[in-house]
């Protein structure tokens, strides 16, 4: 064994964290973080401190370092890439060995990754643009408490994407014409309704007041039309003994489905509500509060992809992924990547997708994308082909936006819905052909007809802030 | 744009209750199941016929009509298996499906003939 001495002093970083000659291990948790040096820093000294601020070192040598094996533990950088068409910032890839990191832990594994290091001086700006996360990491983690294959079991819904519904107005509603709104989506063919993410229990609205007009809403719903209903039933609150209170209210009326925000409520409230639905058979939809915040500048942050990982393994059925067509921000071959990290079994590294990484899920359940905001029946042709059957759409004002009420909009878009996977699966290629499938489909249908003339001047064309970094000089 | 129109469903009218997939669709003309047979033998899906009664379509677990058909990808003699579940049982809904194994689910289902609804 070879003998360290302790020398007092501020050391360079590169001699310890920066180790191109690395090759990770199958075990190691791997990070790409974009690096904005302040001028004048070189890359590999950058690279090499981000990875020890976030795993083992601090600014100066300390003679406790030599009571443990650093060489074991110590984050190393191990590669660094250009940023195609960005010069003022680089790629820097971290290996973290697995010991570094409680098991099952969100929490621990973000606080290293994305703490201290992304106020460090050196730095301009930093994002956390991908994991990987080893399969003997996932093994730990609890998942989605269902997962798509028991979700659909579950209501009996196959062969095509589910629907939805946000209910409007956000707030102000009392809870009986709260329910009135989701019985009367769910009547006219929805499978869901959805509290918006800022509903919680307000003065207006108490939360067992709504779940108890809600949950009356969809059994109605479901004896009218024979199909199985749910209402994502928010159960979002202060603190975790009033989430769980929520939650075991919901399961004891006997709600599907409930719903938490997992970044405003924070990811050990998630974790724990995940595994809470996995013991009492509870589906659970999840809403991104403030994804946008920590995902939406280019340069600092952190992508939403690895938020999207992060989700998958706290755990959630459903979560918001945004359209790629309707008002909110979206590049389709990310939001493709994402989507398909989401749900599939093993995703290959693929840069035109932004994805850093091959990343296996193994049998880890997967989750739902939910496509809701700014989405009308003129975006169903689109949505269908980018989406696939397994996604959640949803259409708040595309619902309850149509003239004549929300059980009207509910069966347009159903509708409209099940015009276009019939469509698809017939050979047709809905995206080019959209029109004349849900013209074709407005015939048998006057709630259709009228959201198509309805809707049809809307479009949302602005750009995307947040493009995949792409060579473009 | 025209006259408001009421949205018609009741609890009392059997002609409100549907039964998923392309429920609120017209009901499927012969050339419309055969492109949806030969969608989900082009998916390399398993395809299967069940049935019920419509007092019971709430059910998670439908008559099976025989076995599902492993590998077979013949459309015809797909078609030919619903239409005798449909001769045998007349009132019954009766549904295709296509049982996708690897990701054990339904990859398809749906009513290709429609009950006498209640």
């Amino acid at each position: 064994m070879a003998v360290k001495k302790y020398n007092a002093g501020v050391k360079e970083y590169r001699q310890t964290y920066w180790m191109p000659e690395y090759t990770p291990l199958d075990t190691d948790i791997l990070a790409c973080f974009k690096i904005t040096p302040q001028p004048g820093v070189d890359r590999e000294e950058v690279a090499a401190a981000v990875a020890a601020e976030s795993s083992t070192g601090t600014w100066t040598t300390v003679w406790t370092d030599l009571l443990t094996d650093l060489d074991y533990y110590k984050g190393r950088a191990y590669n660094i890439e250009d940023v195609p068409g960005d010069d003022t910032c680089f790629y820097a890839f971290v290996a973290y060995p697995i010991d570094l990191f409680e098991e099952g832990s969100m929490v621990n594994v973000l606080t290293s990754l994305v703490g201290n290091v992304f106020g460090f001086k050196a730095l301009r700006a930093l994002r956390l643009e991908d994991i990987r996360f080893p399969i003997a990491y996932i093994k730990t983690c609890g998942g989605p408490p269902n997962g798509i294959q028991v979700e659909r079991d579950k209501l009996n819904k196959y062969g095509r994407p589910l629907l939805g519904c946000t209910i409007k107005p956000k707030l102000g509603l009392s809870a009986k014409n709260y329910g009135r709104a989701v019985y009367e989506v769910l009547r006219g063919g929805l499978d869901f309704a959805k509290d918006d993410e800022n509903v919680n229990s307000q003065p207006f609205m108490r939360w067992r007041d709504r779940f108890d007009f809600v949950m009356e809403g969809i059994l109605k719903a479901e004896a009218e039309t024979g199909e199985r209903k749910g209402s994502y039933l928010n159960v979002t609150a202060a603190t975790p003994e009033e989430m769980y209170k929520r939650a075991e209210y919901a399961k004891e009326i006997g709600a599907p489905i409930i719903m938490h925000d997992y970044l405003t409520g924070g990811l050990t409230a998630n974790t724990g509500l995940a595994n809470w639905c996995r013991e009492n058979g509870m589906l659970l939809h999840i809403h991104r509060a403030m994804h946008a915040v920590l995902d939406r500048n280019p340069h600092h942050g952190i992508h939403f992809r690895v938020l999207t990982k992060v989700l998958r393994l706290s755990g959630g059925d459903h979560l918001h992924s945004g359209t790629v067509v309707g008002k909110l921000e979206g590049d389709r071959a990310a939001t493709l990547g994402w989507i398909d990290t989401m749900r599939d079994s093993f995703i290959p590294e693929d840069r035109s997708r932004g994805l850093f990484f091959d990343q296996d899920w193994g049998s880890m359940p997967g989750v739902f994308p939910v496509a809701s905001g700014g989405i009308h029946v003129w975006h169903m042709p689109a949505l269908v082909n980018i989406f696939g059957d397994d996604s959640c759409l949803q259409f708040g004002g595309g619902t309850l936006g149509h003239p004549w009420g929300n059980a009207a909009g509910a069966a347009a878009n159903r509708v409209a819905l099940e015009a276009c996977v019939e469509a698809r699966n017939s050979g047709v290629e809905i995206e080019k052909e959209g029109k004349s499938v849900l013209e074709k489909a407005a015939k048998s249908s006057p709630e259709l007809k009228i959201a198509m003339e309805t809707w049809k001047e809307i479009k949302f064309e602005f750009d995307t802030v947040d493009k995949l970094d792409v060579a473009h000089k | 744009m025209s006259e408001m129109q009421d949205y018609k469903s009741r609890l009392s009218d059997p002609a409100s209750r549907k039964f998923e997939t392309f429920s609120y669709l017209p009901a499927m003309t012969d050339a419309e199941m055969k492109s949806q047979v030969q969608y989900i033998v082009n998916q390399g899906w398993n395809p299967a016929i069940e049935h019920t009664e419509p007092e019971h379509l709430m059910d998670s677990y439908w008559y099976m009509w025989k076995l599902p058909m492993f590998g077979e990808t013949d459309v015809d003699k797909i078609l030919g298996e619903a239409k005798a579940c449909h001769i045998a049982n007349p009132n019954n809904h009766v549904r295709l499906i296509g049982y996708n194994n690897f990701t054990q689910s339904q990859g398809a289902s749906m009513v290709i003939y429609r009950g006498k609804t209640v």
